[in-house]
């Protein structure tokens, strides 16, 4: 039978929910052994938690694999690809995939999608006759476009990296308890990098992931001085300030503000979203389906289709206006 | 030190009005208007910066057509040493293993010692080229960014990881490095700056000097193919308040209290 390759990450307390939803997303894709792949130290636990989900595991354990590095994780999984001959590899879209997908791809000779939200595989000979081809849907141009793009699998496959949330993990694991299958790393195969430490969080900074209500402000207040009236809108809420990662770049803000993939994760009951166009990586930070407002020039702005309310207009405008309002009611 | 630097011209799309041109698969760019990628611009002043402070010599290189020749202008006005045009119709339609395939040839056979890449590209969204390039100059790489240092033949890279958390991790060169934004902050680039540099030479290298035949390069070598381009679809989305800037922000304040904002 055919094999799908689900290369899982790791969280603090065991698999990633990112390889639960790689798992629901092989299992879009046809009948297939769907196997999990796992590096690390000390994954002996892990590899026995893959098991009860995946229908095989293949574990490299190792003190060089404790944490990610794409260089020498693409060199190591390359091999067993060209070994296995999967159809499909499928990774997470994360930090971590983002270093090891394209270098594993390389590396393996296969096509590489990036950041899938919706993936296919239609019948032979629909791309090319006689060949399964995979599509998959992605966004580009800052979100405000979509594409659908097909890879023909090569002799190794077709990688794919799949953006986290897209899919839902499966409620249940099946208790395939499936084979856990002991890989070494190949000879000649070392790391090229050392790390150093892992900055830890500074404890004294700002606090936002608990706020209940958020004024998050991006790129749109166009100028530092202009977050002033900000800062009064979210006094007169009694709120809390939030931003986008432009605004963190600039150095307008504090980086403990930014919302996002890179930054906290909150879990507002309202999140009123000014000036922020919606990407992915910072509606990633914004969990709990809180109450979102928006206000955006641009009537096109991706974060108009997240939101539950939005206005076209201009916030250096607006922010003003809306706190005499909210001033006025609250007397 | 030598450094590379690898960047990219992209439209600035997040305040137009899009429409899907023709072919269905790119945007009618009828008055986009075009900029260096934000992830290069953090990468060109991290590479101007490096030179100015252990010497050494930057080269800014891009694979794209006539008018890419405007970020390259624009890098050696910011600092860069110099600019290498990658141009030929045959890559054309280069998805980004193409496109690290055509740097690669142009950057194998010179010296270097680190070379650095946007993370992302805001058009194509796909961080690929980077570690395309870096997997095969067979040079290990970091990605994301958020700082650099050099240090005897050696870069230390802080970089982002998962849980936004960021970790530190060091590597001897040669080694590429993707940016992260807000690595540092990219001087400003006066129009007067530009013309100081308009007299500079860009030399164009095409597949004929890369010795890249048609196969490698272009739509031909196309592993991904872009089938149609799509607006999302609207509607489905956000409850959209009109009125005047009075009536709107009343409707607002309105939803606000009831969902308890205030
Ligand atoms: C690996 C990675 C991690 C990332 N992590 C994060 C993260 O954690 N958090 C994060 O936020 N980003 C993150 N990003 C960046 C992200 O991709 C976007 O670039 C960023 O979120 C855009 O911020 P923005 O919406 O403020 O800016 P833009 O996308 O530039 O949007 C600005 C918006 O403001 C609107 N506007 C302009 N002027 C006005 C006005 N006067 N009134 C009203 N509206 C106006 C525009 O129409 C536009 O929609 C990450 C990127 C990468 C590659
Ligand atoms: N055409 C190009 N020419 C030179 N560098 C590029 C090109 N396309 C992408 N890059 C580099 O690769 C990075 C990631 O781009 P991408 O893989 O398109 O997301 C960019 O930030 C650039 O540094």
């Amino acid at each position: 039978m055919r094999e799908i390759f689900v290369v899982v990450e790791r969280s603090r307390d065991g698999l990633a929910e990112s390889a639960l939803e790689l798992l629901t997303a092989a299992r879009g894709l046809g009948e297939a052994t769907v196997s999990a792949v796992l590096m690390g130290a000390d994954v002996a636990d892990l590899a026995s938690e893959a098991a009860q989900w995946f229908d095989s595991v293949y574990v490299f354990e190792d003190p060089a694999l404790e944490h990610p590095d794409g260089d020498l994780q693409a060199r190591i999984l390359a091999p067993l690809i060209d070994r296995e001959k999967p159809l499909v590899t499928l990774l997470a879209h994360t930090n971590t995939g983002l270093e090891l997908a394209p270098m594993l791809a390389v590396r393996a000779g296969t096509p590489l999608i990036a950041d899938a939200m919706d993936i296919e595989s239609s019948a032979a000979g629909d791309c090319e006759a006689g060949v399964e081809c995979i599509r998959a849907v992605r966004s580009v141009f800052g979100g405000k476009v979509q594409a659908r793009v097909s890879a023909i699998p090569a002799e190794n496959g077709v990688m794919i990296s799949v953006r986290p949330g897209a899919y839902t993990p499966p409620d249940m694991a099946s208790g395939a308890g499936g084979a856990v299958h002991s890989e070494t790393i190949p000879e000649g195969v070392a790391p090229r990098r050392q790390c150093v430490e892992t900055v830890p969080p500074d404890p004294g900074a700002v606090d936002i992931s608990q706020a209940e209500v958020l004024v998050a402000i991006g790129r749109g207040i166009e100028d530092e001085e202009n977050l002033e009236d900000l800062h009064s809108l979210a006094d007169a809420m009694g709120a809390e300030v939030a931003c986008t990662r432009p605004v963190v770049d600039r150095k307008w803000l504090e980086k403990t503000r930014q919302v996002g993939t890179s930054g906290v994760t909150v879990k507002p009951r309202v999140y009123l979203a000014l000036g922020i166009s919606g990407s992915f990586q910072h509606l990633g930070g914004v969990k709990g389906d809180p109450f979102i407002a928006a206000i955006n020039t641009d009537p096109a702005a991706p974060i108009f289709g997240v939101a539950d309310v939005g206005i076209v207009g201009d916030i250096l405008d607006l922010i003003p206006l809306l706190e005499e309002k909210i001033r006025e009611r609250r007397g | 030190m030598e450094i590379i630097v690898c960047i990219r011209r992209v439209p600035d799309l997040s305040e137009t009005e899009i429409e899907i041109g023709r072919d269905g698969v790119s945007l009618a760019d009828d008055d986009l208007d075009y900029d260096v990628n934000e992830w290069d611009n953090f990468a060109i002043e991290a590479a101007v910066r490096l030179k100015e402070e252990h010497g050494g010599r930057v080269t800014a290189m891009t694979v794209g057509d006539e008018e890419s020749e405007d970020v390259l202008r624009r890098a050696l006005a910011m600092g860069a040493d110099e600019a290498v045009h990658l141009m030929d119709d045959a890559f054309d339609g280069s998805d980004a293993l193409g496109t690290a395939t055509i740097l690669h040839r142009a950057i194998a056979d010179r010296p270097y010692d680190l070379i650095l890449t946007g993370a992302i590209s805001g058009d194509e969204a796909r961080g690929h080229v980077g570690p395309m390039l870096a997997a095969m100059l067979d040079i290990p790489m970091v990605a994301l960014a958020t700082e650099l240092s050099v240090e005897g033949g050696t870069v230390t890279v802080q970089h982002e990881v998962e849980g936004g958390l960021e970790r530190i991790t060091r590597m001897a060169l040669p080694a590429l490095v993707t940016v992260q934004t807000g690595l540092n902050e990219p001087r400003y680039v006066s129009i007067r700056g530009i013309r100081k540099v308009s007299g500079m030479e860009i030399p164009v290298l095409g597949a004929g000097d890369l010795d890249l035949e048609g196969s490698q390069v272009g739509v031909a070598s196309s592993a991904v193919t872009v089938e149609e381009i799509f607006l999302p679809p609207r509607g489905g989305g956000a409850e959209m308040l009109e009125g005047s800037e009075e009536t709107v922000v009343q409707k607002l304040v309105e939803r606000l209290q009831q969902e308890g904002a205030f």
